[in-house]
């Protein structure tokens, strides 16, 4: 019974009360000072190295935002944010190009010891071989702040034709490859907070799989935001060519702050004929503290486009942290046949708020989307699912399923469903269900009496609640997962 | 008042003239409120689905003070011989929003009054929240008041609302209100019919007090031209019961938006409803059920058959407030699609901040089904009378859920009426 163990493990640690992971890491940043405008978007052009093509494109996303409002619709309630008094560019000051460990600050090492980065994941970093037969391997692409300092595997990678890279170093080194895919999904102009990356990122991750290319392991980047008054701004780009797959795995922690940090990060997906491409998250930014103070404001623009016949897309998420989630990662389905998926764990507690949810885009024919959302509420916080399901007049045979349930815990806590269904074509079909109600008294007293504390039951029924997504996490995700949602919920039963 | 004519852009400027002669407190207090507002647009969440823009451009006048009594009659007698159960009940007739005498057979059993003597705006609509209903306070001739004494079976009463339209648009704009008290019952039957272009923007304000029960159907056959947006608000006191059915058949643009409120335990609300809908037609079915207190139950069901280029729109919200522990709520909205150029746009929404609930809802949207229609046919049922089979049956578990006997075949004689042999693909 390993998911008890764990699950036992994960409460027994829930006597220490307070972020695990928060703590913070003493570095020399090298920053740009606090504010946005035009020369701080051509300071991070140069200190990127970009070419002009880069700046110019950065410079319209700035026009385009200028022009552009907040906007208000999610069920989120924040205090203003002021866009100007962030800093837009921090990176850990470093050696020239560390192309091996050695060069590495140990500071940034020891962070990701603490972070539990299993570099195996810390091994494999450092050049130890991982005998055959063993686990596949995972290569990390670890961010820290906004610079890619570490990236392993690269050689493995590289004969296998694929390229992972830091998007900055794309743009150098692979400039047409960025030229032609960067902003086609996910427009600069799309959102607010998606023209604000636009302008501003800083780094994040560059996937290239080509022609047929099966991926040989699990690409992860561990993002972390560190330094103070930070926003961090990734970018994320992920092309996998016809017949290739590719896993990525993104996971997130932060430091604990007493100020909140923004957020927005954009990812976009390309997955051309016969293309799969995986995508899992676990979000585990600080949320703030009991009183709601603090905490990361995430406001994130995923969308993948399934531009291929028969090609797929699947997110599968896990969101515990921060103190605002908006975030709605989508998949365009264009091509024949193609798939899109949506699995997610959303867990609030405290004084957290979540507004997530997908958007399925049926363009093509016999295009079939399936959504999986799972929403946990505990302690006075408010977690909302707000999907779109649309079905475009030439998706004939279109299919969709969705569900979503939620769960709350305590009095204190509202749990909203918002879907939207559009359908524009007869032959399409389209089912949509969602289910709220608390821990049944029946499962609860059958745990008690069995022996489990109400803590342990508690995380045992909602361990099982959130099965049908945990499931869908590749198996190092699943393990953390778990710990997450217990460790989320700590303090909200009893 | 003058100074309120420079804010009516838009679509109120077609109303401009009327709201300018206004007398009263609260019709100058909406009037104020709607030039504020103006009419709500597609960035406004509740109207997402639902443009005004056909509301069009051209002024909607009061309705004349004459009107074709043939016409009426005509109308009427389309209503009542539906089905012949109809023409025995009682009846208060409405034309162009005022009260028709000579056409009503007013009831014995419930106090009436009419809104043109006695003007009574009612304590939920609100004019500063929705801009419709300020219009409606603004412009509001009349309307029926209708009361049950506590204890007293009121039986049926039918509400006829007839709009008559020559050349030129008109608009009109009835207040009605509904109290039906103590342990009292009411059966409510209201239809709406029509000719011409014309725009029906009725307001109706209903309190089922404490152990009463009100059954409410309405039946919407308005004309081909004509714009029906209806507002109703209900308060459902402790143990007592609203029952609501809507059939939406007619109409250019037709909007049926009920916002029900539980605010005394073990209320029980029905918002069920059925549309269908072809040709250019815009159905939309609103519903705001809001639960204040404990142990109360709401239940709806919602049916949409569209063809031709017809869109369908249904929005539905159930709100369970942090007292309304215990609350059981169930919502399900149902589409089928009989043409390629049809849409259904569905937006079923759960605000829930109560924990000991048992709240769901499910949305459905497809074709026929092919497995179906194979079955009957090959029954030796011909292709277009298993479609019309089909549908029939798809719409008529919805309308099953009306529990007044008379009012449910009325229904399906109506729909009967309309659709015979329509299950062709148009």
């Amino acid at each position: 019974m390993p998911a008890v163990t764990q699950t036992r493990e994960a409460v027994e640690k829930l006597g220490q009360s307070t972020y695990k992971w928060g703590f913070e890491t003493d570095i020399e940043m090298d920053m740009a000072p606090k504010g946005l405008n035009e020369d701080i978007i051509r300071l991070i052009s140069s200190r990127k190295e970009e070419p002009e093509w880069m700046l110019e494109w950065r410079l319209a996303a700035y026009k385009t935002w200028q022009a552009m409002t907040e906007p208000k619709w999610a069920k989120v309630a924040y205090p203003p944010i002021d866009y100007q008094d962030a800093h837009y560019y921090a990176a850990p000051r470093k050696k020239p190009g560390p192309k091996s460990l050695d060069e590495v600050d140990p500071e940034l090492l020891r962070t990701y010891e603490k972070l539990g980065i299993p570099l195996h994941e810390q091994a494999l970093l450092a050049g130890v071989e991982v005998p055959e037969g063993e686990r596949m391997p995972v290569a990390v692409d670890a961010v820290f702040d906004s610079v890619s300092v570490a990236t392993t595997f690269r050689k493995t990678l590289e004969e296998a034709g694929v390229i992972f890279c830091p998007i900055s170093e794309a743009v150098k080194e692979h400039p047409d490859l960025v030229r032609k895919y960067l902003g086609t999904v996910v427009p600069a102009g799309d959102n607010f907070f998606s023209a604000l990356n636009s302008a501003v990122f800083t780094d994040g991750s560059f996937v290239y799989v080509p022609k047929g290319v099966r991926c040989p392991m699990e690409l992860s980047t561990y993002f972390r935001i560190n330094a103070k008054n930070t926003g961090q701004f990734e970018r994320t780009l992920i092309v996998v060519e016809e017949g290739a797959s590719v896993s990525y795995l993104e996971g997130c922690t932060a430091p604990m702050r007493d100020e909140n940090q923004l957020h927005a990060a954009v990812v976009e997906l390309v997955a051309m004929d016969d293309a799969s491409i995986k995508y899992s998250t676990v979000q585990n930014w600080y949320p703030g503290d009991e009183n709601g103070r603090g905490g990361i404001y995430n406001f994130v623009t995923k969308r993948g486009a399934c531009r291929g016949a028969r090609s797929k897309i699947s997110w599968t998420q896990v969101e515990t942290g921060s103190a605002i989630t908006w975030k709605y990662p989508s998949c365009i389905l264009q091509g024949e046949g193609s798939v899109g998926e949506f699995y997610s764990v959303a867990v609030t507690n405290n004084h957290q708020q979540a507004d997530t949810g997908t958007k399925m885009i049926h363009l093509g024919r016999n295009t079939r989307s399936t959504i999986i959302a799972k929403t946990i509420s505990a302690g006075r916080s408010d977690s909302t699912y707000r999907g779109l399901v649309r079905v475009q007049p030439k998706a004939s045979g279109a299919r969709n399923f969705t569900q979503c349930d939620s769960l709350l815990i305590g009095d204190q806590c509202g749990a909203h469903t918002v879907p939207y269904i559009e359908s524009r074509n007869m032959n399409a079909r389209i089912e949509h269900e969602a289910t709220t109600s608390k821990i049944s008294e029946d499962q609860l007293f059958y745990c008690r009496q069995r022996g489990l504390s109400e803590e342990d039951a508690v995380g045992l029924i909602v361990n099982g609640f959130c099965r049908d997504v945990l499931k869908e996490l590749p198996m190092e995700f699943a393990v953390e997962a778990q710990k997450l949602l217990q460790i989320s919920l700590e303090g909200s039963v009893g | 008042m003058n100074a309120l004519s420079k804010d009516m852009s838009g679509p109120l400027a077609l109303f401009a003239n009327r709201l300018n002669t206004l007398a009263g407190p609260e019709r100058q207090a909406a009037a104020g409120a709607l030039a504020r507002t103006g009419l709500p647009d597609r960035k406004s969440e509740a109207w997402h689905y639902t443009a005004l823009r056909a509301l069009g451009k051209q002024d909607y006048a009061a309705p004349p003070a004459q009107v074709d009594d043939g016409a009426v009659r005509t109308l009427l007698d389309g209503v009542l011989c539906a089905h012949p159960a109809m023409a025995g009940l009682p009846r208060v007739v409405f034309v162009n929003g005022r009260h028709a005498p000579a056409f009503s057979a007013l009831p014995d059993d419930v106090d009436l009054a009419f809104f043109a003597q006695a003007p009574r705006f009612g304590l939920q609509a609100a004019p500063d929240r929705d801009p419709l209903v300020a219009l409606n306070t603004a412009l509001a001739e009349d309307g029926l008041y209708v009361r049950v004494p506590a204890g007293v079976d009121g039986g049926h009463v039918m509400l006829v609302s007839l709009g008559v339209a020559g050349a030129e648009p008109v608009s009109f704009h009835p207040r009605h209100t509904v109290v039906v008290e103590k342990e009292a019952h009411l059966r409510l039957i209201c239809v709406q019919a029509g000719q011409g272009a014309y725009f029906h923007n009725p307001v109706t304000d209903i309190v089922v007090e404490d152990g009463a029960t009100l059954e409410h159907v309405t039946v919407q056959t308005e004309a081909a031209q004509a714009i029906s947006l209806g507002t109703l608000y209900a308060h459902v006191g402790h143990q007592s019961v609203y029952d609501s059915f809507v059939l939406g058949l007619g109409g250019q643009l037709a909007r049926h938006e009920v916002h029900a409120r539980l605010g005394a335990t073990r209320g029980v609300v029905h918002v069920n409803g059925a549309q269908r809908l072809a040709g250019q037609q815009v159905g939309d079915i609103t519903s705001v059920i809001t639960h204040v207190a404990s142990d109360c139950t709401s239940r709806q069901t919602v049916r949409n058959v569209l063809d031709g280029h017809a869109r369908g729109v249904f929005q539905g919200k159930v709100l369970v407030e942090r007292i309304a522990q215990k609350t059981d709520g169930y919502q399900m909205n149902q589409a089928l699609l009989l043409s390629p150029d049809a849409e259904i746009d569905a937006k079923p929404e759960l605000e829930i901040y109560a924990d000991d609930v048992r709240c769901s809802h499910g949305a459905t949207v497809g074709a026929l089904d092919d497995d179906q229609l194979f079955y009957l046919r090959s029954r030796g049922i011909p292709e277009h009378e298993a479609r019309q089979i089909l549908i029939d049956a798809f719409l008529d578990e919805a309308i099953a859920l009306v529990t007044d006997a008379t009012a449910q075949t009325f229904c399906r004689a109506v729909l009967a009426a309309r659709f015979a042999g329509k299950g062709d693909v148009a």
